[in-house]
């Protein structure tokens, strides 16, 4: 376990008529190499959610733990318990905040510096490595987002609005993250621009082990990448499961406003109508899977026949 | 929604204050500031404090609302009574070393405080009962015959409405990029002077990148449903003027009115 919530609850605004509360009593345990997707209507909580796991919010009620440790409690265990924590004890927010990395909604308007590389080194540079190796950081995390080495040298505010995203997800990657949460890292971009920063994702997961979270509003994204999801309405953890689990009770998520993906649909109305599918397929490929073998057990299609 | 009125401190609530024209309240608190440096004597300020407790109570707004205010100018309130005590001349009642507190001072001081501190109660009962837009309309408005002397009346009104609109918006962007920059490991908040400046300057440089954007963005979307300046322009909600304005008109000339004579009969 890597990251765990306890109690946690979040108010906007606290002691005036606009107070808001965001958060609601969430309890979550995030495990290392996971790969989650947090999905949920707007407003229902889940920017307010992610900026809880490193430190950038404190929770009104509750507790925030890394690797074990309470995040807003003191590091010398005689202290513990206390509501006051002395300076000299508190837990290193800065130093939390480059293992849980976060990328915005909308990261690009963060780039600030005179040209790419120097923008995506910002990171290192704040966690006072040396010159050589920030250079190196900066450079795979460039490679790692697919941003091409000719825009290296050119400012930021002159690229286009994917390869901007692109910088920016690099920026926060090259303080090498255990866990990288993005807030919808997609938003605004072409299909194609969202399936290569997806894939790129992906493979980090996958190469270098990071731990995930992928705020999302597209069920397919997360349905395709994630291996977990995480439900959240009005403030609580409504749903938590795997992709099958979750978007098998798709009537419960319709409604909190949201849907299950399209294939989730076509699956379960196939079923309906006598057809022996698997009601759970999620993915586009199994449920192609699924409908073909149904076929071909009724018979109405040959071995070795498909229709792709 | 709310963010539209974290400017100011607007306290939504349903009160005749709120309903009033804020043309109404504008003129209202001017009077009422004149008539606070207008009494001097303590059955001029009764009658002053006695129509502050009926404003306050009408308002509907929770008195520490208004004291808010009050702990901003907490510093120059102290000062100033500070001052008027020890450095009017008069009736030494208290004497060390150089330091003498005359009973005209402890007088000039008491009034001093009361001045400032009804001045700033008096203006928070408007800024709390008035949206920001409302008020920029009754400025408008109220400063409208300076048209005739060429005064850009109209595009001062509305360059405040946009500059008050942006305000919550640039605040939420400042503290987006604030966010977003302690994320990459950002500290804005150790470091001497040089430093700290220096510090700034990944918050800055997106921040005016971003507002410059939005100018661009607003200034295009004006001029794409013809904006065209003050010129044959007419409100959406035109400001007029009911009933119960004229009683409140009524009422400030009367509490001015009273507030004078007490100056003159020096009560
Ligand atoms: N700075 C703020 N001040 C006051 N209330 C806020 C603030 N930010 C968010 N809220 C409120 O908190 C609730 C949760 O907001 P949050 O931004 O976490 O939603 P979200 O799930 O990320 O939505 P979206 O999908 O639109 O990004 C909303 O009701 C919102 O109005
Ligand atoms: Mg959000």
């Amino acid at each position: 376990m890597i990251l765990e919530l306890k109690n946690v609850s979040f108010t906007y605004s606290r002691g005036t008529t606009y107070s808001v509360k965001a958060l609601d009593n969430i309890n979550l345990s995030i495990d290392e190499g996971q790969f989650i997707g947090v999905i949920g209507h707007t407003g229902s909580g889940k920017s307010t959610l992610i900026q809880h796991l490193n430190g950038l919010m404190q929770p009104t009620e509750g507790q925030v733990f890394y690797e074990g440790q309470d995040i807003w409690g003191s590091t010398d265990p005689a202290e513990q318990g206390k509501k006051k924590v002395s300076k000299k004890n508190r837990y290193d927010l800065r130093s939390l905040r480059t293992h849980v990395g976060l990328v915005f909604q909308y990261p690009e308007n963060q780039l600030f510096e005179t040209d790419v590389i120097s923008d995506v080194s910002f990171g290192p540079k704040n966690q006072g490595l040396d010159e050589t190796e920030i250079r190196r950081r900066a450079e795979e995390a460039l490679r790692q987002t697919g941003v091409a080495e000719k825009f290296w040298k050119v400012s930021p505010f002159e690229l286009s609005g994917g390869q901007k995203r692109r910088v920016a997800i690099a920026g926060v990657l090259a303080m090498n993250p255990k866990v990288l949460i993005l807030d919808e890292p997609t938003a605004g971009l072409d299909p194609q621009g969202r399936d290569d920063i997806l894939d790129q994702i992906k493979k980090l997961h996958d190469e270098r082990g990071i731990t995930i979270l992928l705020v999302s509003h597209s069920m397919e994204d997360v349905a395709n990448y994630a291996d977990r999801i995480i439900v959240v309405n009005d403030g609580k953890i409504a749903d938590d499961g795997t992709p099958k689990e979750v978007f098998s009770h798709y009537r419960e998520l319709e409604k909190m406003g949201l849907a299950a993906p399209q294939t989730t649909y076509i699956v379960n109305e196939l079923a309906e109508r006598g057809m022996d599918v698997d009601t759970t397929a999620t993915t586009i490929t199994e449920a192609k899977e699924s409908i073909l073998k149904a076929l071909l057990e009724k018979g109405q299609l040959r071995k070795g026949e498909t229709f792709v | 929604m709310f963010k539209d009125v974290t400017i100011g401190q607007y306290y939504p609530a349903d009160s005749i204050l709120h309903k009033l024209d804020p043309r109404v309240k504008f003129l209202g608190t001017v009077i009422f500031i004149v008539s606070v440096f207008l009494v001097r004597g303590f059955a001029g300020y009764a009658f002053v404090t006695a129509v502050l407790v009926t404003l306050i109570a009408l308002s509907k707004v929770p008195f520490r609302f208004m004291l808010k205010g009050l702990r901003a100018i907490l510093i120059i309130l102290c000062i100033t009574m500070i001052f008027n005590m020890f450095l009017t001349p008069g009736e030494v009642i208290f004497q060390k070393w150089i330091f003498k507190i005359t009973r005209e001072g402890v007088i000039q001081a008491v009034r001093m405080g009361v001045r400032l501190a009804y001045l700033v109660i008096g203006s928070s009962i408007m800024t709390l009962t008035t949206t920001p837009n409302q008020l920029t309309d009754a400025m408008e408005s109220l400063f409208s015959p300076l048209k005739v002397v060429h005064a850009p009346v109209h595009e001062i009104a509305m360059m405040m409405s946009i500059a008050l609109r942006f305000i919550p918006i640039l605040m939420e962007e400042t503290d987006k990029i604030m966010k977003a920059q302690i994320a990459r490991g950002a500290d804005f908040e150790s470091g001497g002077i040089v430093k700290r400046i220096m510090n700034m300057i990944p918050l800055l440089v997106p921040l005016f990148v971003s507002a410059f954007r939005r100018a661009n963005d607003l200034a295009m979307a004006m001029e794409a449903r013809c904006y065209h300046g003050g010129e044959g322009r007419t409100q959406m909600k035109p400001l007029k003027y009911s009933g119960r304005d004229i009683v409140a008109y009524i009422l400030i000339i009367g509490f001015l009115a009273g507030c004078i004579f007490f100056r003159i009969t020096r009560l």
